[in-house]
């Protein structure tokens, strides 16, 4: 009744890609994330005029697309700086760029949510301005932001589907190659679509539980 | 190191043909947006009706189409649905897709906005004499289309950048199809796809600007 030519062999193969997926996104995330909490705690800390270059850029990668963000990235530095590297770096690089400009905006989100009068407190009572941050506002911060960034990575995971346009094989490439091949499309798009389930799935509802277990109502 | 030579001139020669293609994205965005919210709302409606095969449905779909990348939800809808024998065009599928996603998404937010409405709303609705589905067609949707407007403009940022997927199932007629038709005709890659940068760049701007404007007007109270 059911006949499909794919083979332990392919299956292998798609498991490479959604390696390749999770890699491109730990890369993008742990880089991103680091990014994103120093532009973030620059943007809330120097003020809204003093950090205007630096919300502009950011916005830069929020508002254009993902894909033409790479193309054009590939295209400056292969054709305009004439450096040879490697799709996936370029990749990597794009998108710890684009995490990092969604991470500072939740950074920032999380910062504000720590009461002005808090934070003084904190500094009345002798604290320097790191001691502010480590201990008053990154617990705080952290409550509220944790649940986001959980989205945000997945959201990277997803969205690291487009570096196929850099020459990189992830998940939904490799999907592609084999439908090319094999010509099943609906079988082996509905296997892709159970592998990306799969990873993600597990952290959304993390992120579902971390959400309702912190907020406070 | 640079003996790349910039020529802008070419590229901005074709810039009347991309806003053609900026106009299409446009369209396929607020299309995909309008029939989202529809088919979010009927979702939601599934999700409030308490029988449970009904809500099994709100549940896969807002959990397929936040689990999953847009790009596979548009395949899935050019490659997959060809199976049963249905071909959509290429312009079909990208609004397909899109639809799809922005259901899933708006439902998701549509689920936060109803939280922030007490139950005594709704069921002051039905001590009224109005049916179920009248006290949330008149009473708690439009409170609930209201919270969910500033994510709804979001979400319509999102569709707009979602369009340039397009081109992976042969759409060449939107804005980044057209980038991508000219790339293929001039190779000016860089100068090209920058110049498009900046059209998505104004037109998501246009948009998050304009939803605070009429943001700040619709909650003027």
């Amino acid at each position: 009744m059911f006949d499909t030519a794919l083979s332990v062999n392919d299956l292998v193969f798609l498991a490479k890609g959604a390696g390749v997926t999770i890699l491109v996104t730990a890369i993008s995330v742990v880089i991103g994330t680091v990014l994103g909490i120093i532009f973030g705690v620059i943007r809330t800390q120097i003020g809204p005029v003093l950090a205007s270059p630096l919300t502009f850029v950011l916005d830069i990668f929020r508002s254009v697309p993902l894909l033409i963000q790479l193309v054009l990235s590939n295209a400056f530095i292969g054709m305009v700086l004439q450096i040879q590297i490697s799709g996936f770096i370029v990749a990597c690089m794009v998108l710890s760029l684009y995490t990092s400009a969604y991470c500072a905006e939740i950074v920032r989100g999380g910062i504000d949510a720590v009461p002005e009068t808090t934070r003084r407190a904190a500094r009345s009572l002798g604290m320097t301005w790191g001691q502010d941050m480590r201990f008053i506002v990154l617990p705080l911060a952290t409550r509220v932001a944790l649940p986001s960034w959980i989205g945000l990575a997945l959201g990277v995971m997803k969205d690291s589907a487009l570096v196929y346009v850099v020459q990189v094989t992830e998940l939904l490439k490799s999907t592609q190659i084999l439908i090319t091949r094999l010509q099943e499309p609906l079988f082996l798009l509905i296997i892709c679509g159970a592998f990306y389930f799969i990873i993600s799935f597990p952290l959304a509802r993390l992120g579902g539980y971390l959400e309702k277990r912190w907020s406070n109502d | 190191m640079f003996d790349y030579t910039f020529q802008w001139g070419q590229a901005m020669a074709r810039l009347p043909r991309m806003l053609e293609g900026a106009i299409v994205t446009i369209e396929i965005a607020l299309l995909s947006m309008v029939l989202g919210i529809a088919l979010a709302i009927m979702l939601t409606v599934l999700r409030l009706s308490g029988s449970r095969p009904l809500m099994a449905i709100t549940t896969t779909w807002v959990e397929v189409a936040r689990n999953t990348p847009a790009l596979f939800q548009i395949y899935m809808a050019h490659f997959g649905i060809a199976s049963f024998g249905i071909y959509l065009s290429p312009f079909m599928s990208i609004l397909v897709g899109i639809t799809f996603n922005n259901a899933g998404y708006l439902t998701e937010n549509f689920r936060g906005a109803l939280k922030a409405i007490p139950d005594t709303q709704g069921r002051a609705g039905r001590s009224l004499g109005m049916s179920q589905l009248q006290a949330f067609r008149y009473v708690v949707m439009p409170q609930m289309l209201r919270i969910s407007f500033l994510p709804m403009t979001n979400q319509m940022v999102w569709a707009i950048l979602m369009t340039s997927l397009g081109v992976t199932v042969g759409m060449n007629s939107d804005l980044y199809g057209v980038t991508q038709d000219l790339n293929a005709l001039t190779f000016r890659t860089f100068e090209l796809f920058a110049i498009a940068a900046v059209i998505f760049y104004l037109i998501t701007k246009t948009i998050t600007i304009g939803g605070r404007l009429i943001a700040a007007r619709l909650f003027r109270y």
